[in-house]
C-alpha cells in the first residue's frame, strides 16, 4: 500500500513540516509517494528526492498551483490519488486550507491533526483544546490526514533517492486569485522548527517591550512567540500567536513571560519538553504545567535574565 | 445578497473538559454549553455586512439535537433574521454536516456563506472547505478581513508566515479566524425580539443525507500529565536549572 505526502514548500524550499509528515505516513504504508506541486518550484522537487523514505517524487510544475490556491491543488490532488491508500500533509495552515476539500471531493472523512498513528486505520488525536486525546477508527477507504508535525520526529532530508516523475496536469478552478502576500521577514528560526521559544503575554504591555525578549532570543537562538492577547493588543502580528488557534509548538525549552497560561494558550506549548513561567502573578495557572517557575515581575526579571545567560 | 451562517453549539470555552472514568467519550454532565465563538464572529460579520447595507438576509443554521435550537436563538439575537435546525440525533461529523448544508444551499441560495473556522469541541476544522468542496465554491478560510462587492470577496487570511489577501467570485464560502471582529453582546430587547423570529426545523431524514459517522471513538483519555515543576528563588537559580539541571541551555 502506498501513502502519497503533499509536501510543504514555497517554491523555492521545502518546509521542515514535510519531514514530519513523511515520517507519520511511515507508520501507516510501506511505501511512500511525495507530491510537489507549484510553479517553477524544480529546486524544490530536487531536495525532495533525497528524503528518507520517498520512492517517488510527483512533481507538477504550472502556474495555477504558485500560491497553493486550495480551489486547485485540491483537484490536482484528487485526479491522481488512485492508487493511494492514504493522503497526508502537514496541519500547517496551507494543509488545514486544501485538505478537507481533498476528503470532500473523495467522499471520505477526513483525520485532523493526528498526534500518533496506533494502526493503518486507528488514529490518536488531541480534542477539546488539547485537554482531552481521542483515539479514532476510520471507516474510509483512503484515509486523508493532517498531521501535527510536532507529534513525529522528522525523517532525514538527506538519505534518499527517489526517482522524480514530472506530470502533466492543469486544474485551474478560476474562481479564486491570489493578490498578495505579506509574510513576515525574520532571521530568527520558524516557531515551529524552533529548539528555544521566548513567548510574550499582556504582561508585556505593548510592543516595544518585546526588545526585552530580542535580546535574550538573540543570545538563545530563540524564536518569538505570543500569546494571543498580545496579538489582538497589536504587540506583535498575527503569525506570533501560539496555542489552540494559533501555532503547536513543542521546542526544547519554552520561556512563557507574562502569559498567565489560559486552556487555549496551553493547547498549543504544554507538550514542549522544558516550561519556564515567569509571572508576577503566583497563582497563575501558567505554573501548573511549568517546570521552572519565576514569581517577578518581568521588567526586572528579563533584563537580569539576558544579562547572565 | 443574502448570507447564510451555519453555527454549531459546543462546550463553553471556559471549561477544562475531562474524559469519563471509563474513557468511552468526553464527560459532558452538566457542563456549560454555548454557540462556538468562532461561529459567533461568523454571525457578527454577516450582521455587520447587513447594517453596512451590503446584505438584506441573514440565516443561522445548525445540524445537530433538538436543544441546538438555544444557539439558533443567541444567533438571532445577535442579528440573524430566520433559523434552521436540520435536527437528527446521532452526532454529525464535518463531511455529513457538510452534505446537509450543502442541500439547504441549493434551496435558499446565499450570495456568501461565512461560518468558523474550526468548532472548538473537536478541532477539526474542515466543515467550511468540505462544502465549498462539495458546492464547487471558492473559499476563504482563517479571514482577518472581509470586503465584498461587484459580486466578488476580498478577504485576508491569517497564515503561517503572515498574511494573504485573495479575492473570490461568489457565491463563496469564507471561515472566520478570531481576529475577524469582536461580536458583540446580545441586548435583552434583542434576546426578546429573537424569541418571534421564525425557527424552521427540518429532520435529516427529510433530506435523504446520510449523516452516518465515517470516523468512530475507540476512546478517549486524558492528555499526559506532566511532573511538577518547581519554583525557582532567582534568575541566578534560573539560569543554573536551566544550564546543569536541564541542560536546555549552555
Ligand atoms: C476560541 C478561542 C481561541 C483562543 N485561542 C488562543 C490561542 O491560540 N492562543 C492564545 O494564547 N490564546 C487563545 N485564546 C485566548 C485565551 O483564552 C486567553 O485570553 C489568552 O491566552 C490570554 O493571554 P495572556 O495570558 O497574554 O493574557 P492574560 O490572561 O491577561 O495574562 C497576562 C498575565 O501577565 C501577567 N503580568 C502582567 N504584568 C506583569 C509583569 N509586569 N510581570 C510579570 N507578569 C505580569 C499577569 O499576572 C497575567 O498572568 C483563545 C480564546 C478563545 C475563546
Amino acid at each position: 500500500m502506498t501513502a502519497l505526502v503533499i509536501s510543504e514548500h514555497d517554491n523555492s524550499e521545502l518546509k521542515g513540516a514535510t519531514l514530519n509528515t513523511v515520517s507519520a505516513a511511515q507508520k501507516l504504508d510501506d511505501e511512500i509517494h511525495l507530491l510537489v506541486a507549484g510553479s517553477n518550484c524544480n529546486s524544490v522537487a530536487e531536495s525532495a528526492a533525497t528524503i528518507e523514505g520517498v520512492s517517488k517524487v510527483l512533481y507538477v510544475d504550472s502556474p495555477e498551483y504558485e500560491n497553493f490556491l486550495a480551489e486547485n491543488i485540491s483537484l490536482l490532488i484528487k485526479n491522481i490519488s488512485n492508487d493511494y491508500s492514504s493522503i497526508l500533509a502537514p496541519a500547517t495552515t496551507n494543509g488545514k486550507n486544501f485538505m478537507p476539500r481533498v476528503a470532500a471531493l473523495l467522499d471520505v472523512a477526513q483525520i485532523s491533526d493526528i498526534s500518533a498513528v496506533e494502526s493503518k486505520d486507528t488514529f490518536q488525536r488531541p480534542i477539546y483544546a488539547g485537554n482531552c486525546i481521542a483515539t479514532v477508527k476510520s471507516a474510509d477507504e483512503v484515509k486523508v490526514i493532517t498531521v501535527r508535525t510536532t507529534a513525529f520526529d522528522p525523517v532525514s532530508s538527506e538519505s534518499g533517492s527517489a526517482e522524480i516523475l514530472k506530470l502533466e496536469e492543469v486544474n485551474d478552478a478560476g474562481i479564486s486569485q491570489f493578490i498578495k502576500d505579506e509574510l513576515a521577514e525574520s532571521d530568527r528560526p520558524e516557531l515551529t522548527a524552533a529548539d528555544v521559544i521566548i513567548s510574550g503575554g499582556r504582561g508585556m504591555q505593548n510592543g516595544e517591550n518585546f526588545n526585552l525578549l530580542e535580546g535574550i532570543a538573540d543570545k538563545l537562538g530563540a524564536a518569538i512567540g505570543a500569546s494571543r492577547a498580545a496579538v489582538d493588543s497589536g504587540f506583535v502580528p498575527n503569525d506570533y500567536q501560539v496555542g489552540q488557534t494559533g501555532k503547536i509548538v513543542a521546542p526544547n525549552l519554552y520561556i512563557a513571560v507574562g502569559i498567565s497560561g489560559a486552556i487555549q494558550h496551553l493547547a498549543g506549548m504544554k507538550d514542549s519538553k522544558v516550561i519556564v513561567a515567569i509571572n508576577k502573578d503566583e497563582d497563575a495557572p501558567i505554573f501548573q504545567v511549568a517546570d521552572y517557575g519565576l514569581v517577578a515581575d518581568l521588567f526586572t526579571a528579563l533584563p537580569e535574565m539576558e544579562s547572565k545567560i | 445578497m443574502k448570507i447564510l451562517v451555519p453555527i454549531k453549539r459546543v462546550v463553553d470555552y471556559n471549561v477544562k473538559v475531562r474524559p469519563k472514568a471509563d474513557e468511552s467519550d468526553v464527560d459532558l454532565n452538566n457542563v456549560k454549553m454555548a454557540i462556538n465563538p468562532f461561529c459567533e464572529i461568523a454571525v457578527e460579520e454577516a450582521v455587520r455586512l447587513k447594517e453596512a447595507g451590503s446584505a438584506d438576509e441573514i440565516i443561522a443554521i445548525t445540524v445537530g439535537e433538538s436543544v441546538a435550537q438555544e444557539q439558533l436563538r443567541t444567533a438571532l439575537a445577535l442579528g440573524a433574521d430566520k433559523a434552521i435546525l436540520i435536527e437528527t440525533d446521532q452526532e454529525p461529523q464535518p463531511l455529513g454536516i457538510s452534505k446537509a448544508l450543502k442541500s439547504i444551499v441549493e434551496r435558499e441560495n446565499p450570495d456568501l456563506i461565512i461560518m468558523g473556522k474550526q468548532a472548538i469541541d473537536g478541532d477539526n476544522n474542515q466543515t467550511g472547505q468540505m462544502l465549498a468542496a462539495l458546492l464547487g465554491y471558492p473559499q476563504a478560510t482563517f479571514a482577518s478581513e472581509l470586503k465584498v462587492s461587484d459580486g466578488k470577496a476580498e478577504v485576508t487570511r491569517e497564515v503561517d508566515g503572515g498574511l494573504q489577501t485573495i479575492s473570490i467570485n461568489l457565491p463563496a464560502i469564507v471561515t472566520s479566524d478570531l481576529r475577524l471582529n469582536e461580536p458583540r453582546y446580545a441586548s435583552l430587547p434583542n434576546i426578546m425580539k429573537a424569541k418571534q423570529k421564525p425557527l424552521e426545523t427540518i429532520s435529516s431524514d427529510e433530506l435523504g443525507i446520510d449523516l452516518n459517522p465515517r470516523i468512530s471513538t475507540v476512546k478517549v483519555s486524558p492528555p499526559p500529565e506532566r511532573e511538577a515543576g518547581i519554583i525557582v528563588e532567582s534568575i541566578d537559580q534560573l539560569v543554573d536549572k536551566l544550564k546543569n539541571e536541564a541542560k536546555v541551555i549552555s
